[in-house]
């Protein structure tokens, strides 16, 4: 009998430009809770697909049973006992709670017909592990169920492969408090029967609750394992958070050199997502707003953007009340928003550099009606030089620049319409550290001219090391606000998690 | 911003251009009968009334869209004009309902597509059937014709011995090159087929363009509607059927994607050229008919696999993660 179910020895993966796994353990034992925690970037996730056999490993060497196992696949690695329950619902809305269990393996007869009796029967087994089988039909759609139901039914599909590990990705993202406390019992019963559970969770407490093991990662490094019940949350924080806070984020100005209000949200929300929010922000200020993913810190971003406008409270800028209900609306007023999500919602990933810069400023790259190349390129040539951007060629689509280089060009794109406002959400998310270090250099300027920035990050140090004041959103409210200079990781963990039992002011 | 329009949009112009030319040398060796005026003009007359749609069309396809109507529109507008002329409009105010005929259908299109959020494919298709549908109920399966000789002359009279069909797509066709190619507010088609959401974030009003992308894309099938009608001097039912397939397949072979973000009217024209040059060679070597429809397939899978090639070169061997977000 080895010691380990899953074991995984000096995991490597690099991907261009960033090294995302450099020599990462793990040790999970049979039946237990093994909880991954790590900020942001830290690895866990790619760590998890390499579990999952969706990225091969370029060096390190998995075993499960104490045996080598090599995945060439995903389907690879759920024959061999390694199965996930997504963040995301990979459920059939339209389909029934049996189908999706039995997705690809149903039970069919010799002329390959589907056998509902035994598919319906065997799926009322698998309810049954969780007391849900004389509540939920088999036969009932996925669609008409509750997203915690969803989520049994995702954590049944995933079971009904016989793991002997099953990966939990941030499970409670969207479950309530209650929905919680069932899910916490659900994974007590199947580690009872021998399931190895690996849970990632950005939530501290939930690991105190549910794990026996924690293990700890920080920019792709393993830091330690231990025994949860030997460490408390501050051990957790320290050791994630890790570094000490070197000068890359430069010297914050004094708080008296700042100019006056630029910006002011009084009572802000939108239904469902965040409510109530009060935010400031003055002129040559960088305002850090940080909180937990899904905290609805980037809804609010959104918001003053126009994006998906709010739809209680007000808003003013320079003193005069705004409303903006488009982007286009609060571009015209001054108000940039660079997303946390360059890839998909920030760059045209096929076009070139210049044509990426002059996006969100097209009337002013044209004389009358007509785009003006000259001034287009003069824009980008101006780009290439001041953010030290290399394009690899102006012709090249952005597509094949590395992440620090598209970050730059986004940058510049939104430092190009001369903000008073700029929202930048996650600004360094998968950038290397030197594009870092330039990317807080050219926001601290840009303050220095006089926009004020809030920035949304979930990277802890970046927060504090340069914001001026911090805001920190819990559950879709601002939980309390810091001036940047007392802050500390303990200060910030303990408002957005609410271990401090309130918010303080 | 050239370069934007450099690299693979000009060489696929180059590369359908140079076809043409090809085509055109080969068949001046090939028949004495190709370079008269008369197959020219015959052959351009042919391609005109899908030569304006495709104006229209590309602006659509830049920005990501697709409209299967545009036949529909054709023989509806083409119907409801001469019905209109024949209850005794005066000819005027008959071609300007027909336009307007055309941007409403274009208009109700985008409206479903741009703020309801249908999928283009579908709702054109219905379109396809419900204008086709009420072509017929219009043109009780009978042609329309005694239309008067005030109306003809809109696609039956010569200027310099060139049929006014072709003057009028000569026109669309380098006004809208120039306005797609220069004009901003144009630009914006390509920043919202390049990456629709991030259009919206850059301030582009992405519903509003969608609209009217349609809306242009309806009036101009009015307009080819209302010229294919005059010069024929009747309406009739079956008008344009099957239109669109060779309208969007030109506008392909041209230099558009289906995903948006790229494609010229002037490359729309070449391909709608190469496509009647085909035919036309065809034709004149005495080659069974019946292949014209497959050749014109070849032509077209044949440029799309150039591109990708060329695409693929040009990007070199690009690490492409699986994509969380869309994988669900």
């Amino acid at each position: 009998m080895p010691d380990y179910i899953l074991e995984a020895r000096g995991i490597t993966k690099t991907f261009p430009g960033v090294k995302a796994l450099d020599g990462v353990d793990l040790r999970v034992r049979r039946g237990e809770t093994h909880a991954v925690v790590g900020e942001n970037g830290a690895g866990k996730s790619t760590l998890m697909m390499v579990l999952t056999g969706v990225y091969r490993p370029d060096a390190g060497q998995i075993l499960i049973g104490g045996k080598p196992v090599s995945f060439h696949s995903h389907e690879a690695a759920v024959r061999q006992g390694v199965a996930i329950v997504y963040q995301e619902l990979s459920l059939v809305p339209s389909l029934s709670i049996a189908e999706n269990i039995f997705t690809n393996h149903q039970p069919v007869n010799s002329l390959g017909f589907v056998r509902r009796g035994e598919l319906f029967d065997r799926t009322r087994e698998y309810l049954a592990l969780f007391d849900l089988d004389t509540v939920l039909d088999p036969a009932a759609l996925v669609r008409s169920l509750s997203p915690a139901n969803q989520q049994v039914v995702e954590i049944l599909k995933a079971i009904s492969t016989d793991p002997a590990v099953l990966i939990m990705d941030e499970p409670t993202s969207s479950l309530t408090e209650v929905e919680i406390v069932r899910l916490f019992e659900n994974i007590r019963r199947l580690t009872a029967r021998g399931i190895a559970c690996l849970y990632i969770s950005h939530h501290l407490s939930e690991i105190f609750e549910i794990a026996d093991t924690v293990t700890i990662l920080r920019d792709g490094r393993f830091v330690c394992d231990a025994a949860v019940k030997d460490v408390d949350e501050d051990f957790l924080v320290s050791n994630m958070v890790g570094r000490t806070i070197a000068d890359i984020y430069g010297a914050r100005p004094d708080p008296a050199s700042l100019g006056p209000m630029r910006f002011e949200a009084r009572g802000l929300g939108r239904a469902g997502v965040f409510a109530g929010a009060d935010l400031r922000a003055r002129s040559g200020e960088i305002v850090g707003l940080a909180g937990l993913v899904g905290a609805g810190r980037t809804e609010l971003g959104r918001a003053i953007f126009g994006a998906e406008p709010a739809d209680t409270g007000t808003m003013l800028l320079d003193g005069r009340s705004i409303a903006p209900r488009s982007p286009r609306d609060a571009i015209g007023l001054g108000i940039g928003y660079l997303t946390e999500d360059r890839k998909t919602q920030g760059l045209f990933l096929d076009f070139p550099l210049s044509a990426n810069i002059a996006a969100n400023r097209l009337k002013r790259l044209s004389l009358g009606p007509l785009v003006s190349d000259a001034l287009v390129d003069g824009a980008a040539n101006a780009a290439v030089r001041e953010y030290r951007i290399a394009s690899g060629g102006q012709g090249k689509a952005v597509r094949n620049l590395s992440g620090g280089n598209q970050q730059k060009v986004l940058i510049a794109a939104w430092i190009g319409i001369e903000p008073r406002l700029l929202i930048v959400d996650e600004p360094t998310r998968g950038v290397d550290v030197g594009a870092r270090s330039e990317i807080y250099a050219f926001l601290r300027s840009l303050a220095a001219r006089g926009t004020a920035i809030i920035m949304i990050s979930s990277d802890l140090s970046e927060i504090l090391g340069l914001s001026d004041r911090i805001y920190v959103m819990k559950s879709g409210r601002i939980a309390g606000e810091i001036a940047g200079a007392d802050a500390t990781e303990e200060s910030v963990i303990a408002l957005a998690t609410g271990a401090a039992g309130g918010a303080s002011q | 911003m050239k370069d934007w329009f450099g690299r693979v949009t000009r060489q696929r112009e180059f590369m359908i251009g140079a076809l043409v030319v090809g085509v055109c040398i080969a068949m001046t060796f090939a028949s004495p009968y190709f370079l008269s005026s008369g197959n020219i003009l015959a052959l351009l007359l042919g391609l005109s009334v899908e030569a304006i749609i495709a104006v229209a069309m590309t602006n659509l396809m830049v920005a990501g869209g697709f409209d299967m109507s545009v036949g529909s529109i054709v023989a509806f507008t083409g119907a409801a004009t001469a019905t209109l002329i024949v209850a005794g409009l005066p000819v005027v105010i008959a071609v300007l309902a027909g336009l307007a005929i055309g941007a409403a259908v274009g208009f109700f299109n985008g409206f479903i597509i741009g703020k309801i959020g249908i999928n283009p494919f579908v709702t054109t298709l219905s379109s396809l059937s419900l204008f086709r549908g009420l072509t017929l109920f219009l043109t009780r399966g009978k042609n329309i014709s005694g239309l008067p000789d005030s109306f003809k002359e809109i696609g039956q009279a010569t200027v310099l011995g060139i049929q006014t069909p072709i003057i009028i797509a000569a026109v669309l066709i380098i006004a809208g090159d120039f306005m797609l190619r220069r004009f901003r507010f144009f630009r914006q088609s390509y920043y919202i087929g390049g990456n629709e959401r991030g259009a919206r974030l850059s301030g582009i009003n992405v519903d509003r363009l969608k609209i009217l992308a349609y809306t242009l894309t309806g009036l101009f099938a009015g307009l080819a509607g209302i010229v294919m009608t005059s010069r024929l001097g009747a309406a009739s039912m079956t008008a344009g059927t099957g239109l669109e397939l060779r309208v969007i397949t030109a506008v392909i072979i041209g230099g558009a994607s289906l995903q948006g973000g790229e494609g010229t009217v002037f490359g729309a024209f070449l391909g709608s050229l190469l496509m009647a040059l085909i035919t036309n060679a065809l034709t004149l070597l005495g080659v069974d008919v019946y292949w014209q429809t497959f050749v014109i397939g070849a032509t077209l899978l044949s440029a799309v696999l150039i591109d990708q090639v060329g695409k693929k070169r040009a990007q070199g061997t690009v690490a492409r993660l699986p994509d969380r977000s869309q994988q669900k």
